[in-house]
């Protein structure tokens, strides 16, 4: 397997505040990753710079190869890197189909954009029902959906998901992480940020600890939700 | 419920009652005034309405930089009047005094053509620059640094204006075909025509490119979520940047348009046009591209109707009356007519 995003030594500051202090994470082809860690730890901030939005303050960021730490973030849309970001953040005042085209903003292959825009809608079929309504007049859980399959309509070789789960009612969060094994089944390589450690280190293959802005522990999922001070601390048992 | 939560409930409805019999009664007064207007002498009447009106697509050219602004960065430029102004000078002195070109004849009217493409891509330019070198650093300051900055380059701009233009109004001759003609009773004025006639195609084209066009589609994006916009690809300097360029080029458009069929310039045009088209797009509903152009026309057809009309106040009242429509409008409908409730992120 081979490295697709290599995170190394990673440190965000806002002004004064460094928010992430020590961080380094591999996300190899074809797995599902999952940074989990409790509220302010630093896991949206790490995400926001791997896409572009936040830069970074010391470290280095290597994407396919590149380095990307740094660069304006549509350039690192371009290179198949997506993102849905934390609180959804969905265009209020368009339509869902507006939204999931502005998804493939950066794309010009038209038969292609249409035969993935409808493998979002099978995934999401609910988004197809209010394929004209207002995104802002949706419910959380939808327009969490759409979020996701607006990421979707980027053509991502990596897709980076904050907090897919947040806010939204039990059924909705069990659907929303049986759709991301679903979109791994496309061949789709995941990072996933999640509060809901237990869901989060059923799907993933390894995980990593985001306490405090540092990386405290890394290692098979499956090993880590039977770890005792990850049971303790994020799995309340 | 308790009894005072009651209380309040009859207050409001109470308010809510006398607000919309008030508003019923302004609106058959202004019915009655009108329709009296219009009996004792209609072609005055639609003479008035003719020319509010082609005021009032020249209010729309740049209300529409104002609101496409603030619709994108939230922020008042409040030098996109004087930019405005600095499109009359330098058309006057682009055809005046470059090309030398007083008159009507068909090289002054090629002139006319090539100042309209000149006079709208420099303006582009300057709008651009004064976002790029004032305004770009200030995105993510408080909202009132950018706001002061605004006011500073639109001093700037008017003092560049008044060394070019010097301190009085300075009138030119047009080089558009004059003339009018009549339609039973009411004389238009070509000037009128041409102003609507350059006006349209531009605001259709602004419209075509907002709603249907990538960049557009980008621009929309842009002014409702900046770092979602981003995680789409798209480029938010370069957006910002191109709806700068687009207010700049119609603020262009409407010097040339104002310098041609007023024949007058003064240094001080960008506060007294400017301040209307800014009007403008706030009883449209600041952010809202119709709503400009529907406050714009509205107001312009207001101050036509009321310059013009036999039984009116009269020009020397014409800004009072448009104000005092501006706040009653605003005490009303506080987002303006067309205007969308601000909250919507969670």
């Amino acid at each position: 397997m081979t490295a697709m995003l290599e995170v190394k030594d990673l440190q965000v500051a806002y002004g004064a505040i460094l928010a992430v202090k020590n961080v380094s994470l591999t996300v190899n082809q074809g797995e599902i990753v999952t940074l989990i860690g409790s509220n302010g730890a630093g896991k949206s901030t790490t995400l926001r710079t791997i896409s572009g939005l936040l830069k970074p303050k010391a470290g280095t960021i290597t994407f396919l190869g590149e380095r990307i730490d740094g660069k304006e973030g549509h350039l690192i849309v371009q290179k198949g890197l997506c993102q849905s970001p934390e609180g959804r953040r969905i265009f209020p005042r368009m339509s869902v189909r507006e939204n999931l085209e502005l998804g493939a903003f950066l794309r010009n292959d038209k038969t292609v954009i249409a035969e993935d825009f409808e493998k979002v809608l099978e995934l999401f079929p609910r988004l197809r029902e209010r394929i004209e309504q207002k995104a802002g007049t949706m419910s959380g859980g939808e327009q969490q959906m759409l979020a996701v399959g607006r990421a979707m309509m980027g053509a991502p070789k990596l897709l980076l998901l904050d907090e897919p789960s947040m806010g939204l009612a039990p059924v909705l969060v069990d659907m929303i992480f049986e759709t991301i094994v679903k979109i791994r089944e496309q061949g789709i390589t995941i990072l996933l940020i999640e509060q809901n450690a237990s869901a989060a280190l059923d799907v993933a293959d390894r995980a990593y600890v985001l306490e405090s802005g540092t990386i405290k522990m890394s290692g098979k999922a499956s090993d880590l939700a039977k770890d005792e001070a990850v049971t303790k601390a994020y799995l309340g048992g | 419920m308790s009894i005072f939560a009651k209380g309040y409930q009859a207050r409001k409805i109470r308010r809510r009652y006398l607000e919309r019999t008030l508003g019923s009664i302004a609106s058959v007064l202004i019915i009655f005034w009108l329709t009296i207007n219009f009996i004792k002498s209609p072609s005055q009447f639609f003479q008035a309405s003719i020319i509010g009106l082609s005021n009032g697509v020249l209010y729309a050219l740049i209300a529409l930089g104002y609101t496409l602004v603030y619709g994108i960065i939230e922020l008042i430029n409040f030098a996109h009047g004087d930019l405005f102004m600095l499109g009359a000078v330098f058309s006057a002195n682009f055809i005046a005094i470059w090309f030398g070109k007083s008159s009507s004849s068909p090289g002054a009217w090629l002139v006319f053509f090539g100042c309209l493409i000149c006079v709208m891509s420099v303006s582009a330019g300057v709008n651009v620059g004064i976002e790029r070198f004032a305004y770009r650093k200030l995105r993510r300051a408080p909202k009132l640094a950018p706001l002061i900055t605004a006011v500073g380059v639109s001093f700037v701009l008017q003092f560049i204006g008044l060394r070019w233009n010097g301190s009085g109004p300075k009138t030119w001759n047009s080089v558009l075909p004059p003339g009018q003609f009549e339609i039973s009773g009411v004389t238009i004025a070509y000037t009128t025509l041409y102003a609507i006639a350059i006006t349209l195609p531009l605001l259709i084209l602004m419209t075509w490119i907002v709603t249907r066009t990538r960049q557009g589609k980008a621009m929309r994006a842009t002014a409702q979520d900046q770092d979602a916009a981003r995680l789409m690809g798209i480029n938010v300097d370069r957006t910002i940047s191109f709806t700068f360029a687009l207010g700049g080029a119609l603020a262009g458009a409407a010097g040339l348009i104002f310098q041609q069929t007023r024949g007058l310039t003064s240094y001080n045009l960008g506060y007294q046009l400017g301040l209307i088209a800014f009007t403008s797009a706030v009883m449209g509903g600041i952010g809202s591209l119709q709503g400009a152009v529907l406050g714009a026309l509205l107001i312009g057809l207001i101050q036509g109707l009321n310059d013009g009309l036999p039984i009116g106040l009269g020009q020397q009242w014409s800004q009072t009356v448009v104000f005092s429509i501006l706040i009653l409008l605003m005490a009303f409908r506080p987002t303006g007519l067309l205007g969308k409730p601000v909250t919507e992120k969670v």
